[in-house]
């Protein structure tokens, strides 16, 4: 039961920072996929690499739990399905998590999304034994390894480097390259502010 | 109202470490294959069944891994199936808090309309035709932006370099190629 009060209480302010982040506002997502407003793109950096320095430094210090780790297997698939994924967010300015944050936030164009996406995910489950066969999904460089060796983890690593450290020394990578994102890096055509009436 | 990007990022960092330090990381995608199962189930009783030891599925997909996408079909009240009905909740609570979204923006996003005009229909094929790419890309990829890239990222799986790569080298040149106007 308690599993139960943990997603209650962790979902739903993952939620609530979503929508405060931008990261469910479509138009906050193209601004920064167009390159013309790279906060949502410092907020997501300086995440990543603040969960991986808590994470990290946490396990160094005893902390945390190396077992709760899930690290997902690599294969070529991995990366068609990023592409398809990135054009389909681009498009719709919708991702599987901030879409329903922005349909439970009343934004109609999210519930054609979640449809869609219900939709997408029915046509994958039919069409997975394809995938299976045609290799695409077979391990690559070791299937689910991590970037370095984590002490203590179930997860190979992909080299010999000392795993947390790598995992501390990139977190603070992510933190400095939040810093030095510029907040826009192009600058495109305006649209007519005030429309004749 | 938004919050800044150094508060919002440390929020959302310490909510993707707070996951992994009490239960596991993050993911959203593979609850969309929940609710399909959950549906197809309904519909099809026989598509989910109970074995000796656990679940099965006459669909493949949902019989991989020992059938744990089978069990959780038939046992939807799990952690990760809250964990995403208690986001929309959380997403809801906070749009409601800062004064909701307004109606014109409710029904299409203000740079969708500075670039495409004002035709809802239009707005409302591409964002179904975009969560369908969206989630079948996920489904293939084995995880969406909070489990591979997110969560991914941040514990240095291999999985989720790759997965960022290939999600963004697509949605850069889609972004810029379709919203030149700003708004």
């Amino acid at each position: 039961m308690s599993s139960i009060l943990l997603a209650v209480v962790i979902g739903a302010a993952f939620g609530a920072v979503l929508d405060r982040v931008g990261a469910s506002n479509p138009n906050a997502i193209n601004r920064m996929l167009n390159l013309t407003d790279l906060r949502l793109a410092k907020s997501i950096l300086l995440a990543i690499g603040t969960g991986s320095v808590l994470m990290f430094g946490g396990q160094m210090l005893g902390l945390v739990e190396v077992g709760h780790m899930s690290v997902k297997t690599a294969y070529a698939g991995v990366f068609l399905g990023g592409l398809m994924l990135g054009a389909g967010w681009a498009a719709s300015g919708y991702c599987p998590g901030t879409g329903v944050v922005a349909l439970a936030s009343g934004r109609k164009d999210a519930l054609f999304f979640v449809a869609g996406g219900l939709l997408g995910a029915a046509a994958y489950m039919l069409s997975y034994p394809a995938w299976k066969a045609s290799g695409l999904l077979d391990k690559i460089a070791g299937g689910a390894v991590t970037l370095g060796t984590v002490p203590g983890s179930r997860y190979e690593g992909l080299t010999a480097l000392p795993g947390d450290i790598l995992g501390l020394v990139l977190g603070l990578g992510f933190v400095a390259l939040a810093f030095a994102l510029p907040e826009r890096l192009v600058r495109r055509e305006a649209t007519q502010t005030a429309p004749a009436e | 109202m938004s919050l800044n990007w150094k508060v919002g990022g440390l929020l959302l960092g310490l909510v993707f470490f707070a996951a992994v330090l009490l239960v596991k990381p993050i993911g959203v995608s593979t609850q969309f294959v929940i609710v399909d199962g959950i549906i197809g189930d309904l519909v099809n009783p026989d598509l989910v069944t109970q074995t000796d030891d656990g679940f099965t599925s006459t669909n493949a997909y949902l019989a991989k891994s020992g059938g744990k996408y089978a069990k959780s079909v038939a046992n939807p009240l799990n952690y990760s199936f809250i964990f995403v009905l208690a986001m929309m909740l959380g997403g809801f609570l906070s749009v409601l808090a800062r004064g909701g979204i307004g109606q014109s923006e409710r029904s299409m996003p203000e740079l969708w309309r500075a670039n495409f005009g004002d035709n809802a229909v239009k707005r409302y094929a591409v964002a179904f035709l975009g969560g369908f790419v969206v989630l079948y890309g996920a489904r293939l990829a084995g995880g969406c932006t909070s489990g591979h890239m997110m969560s991914g990222m941040m514990q240095t799986a291999l999985s989720g370099y790759i997965f960022a790569a290939g999600a963004f080298a697509a949605a850069i040149p889609v972004s810029i190629l379709m919203f030149r106007k700003e708004a």
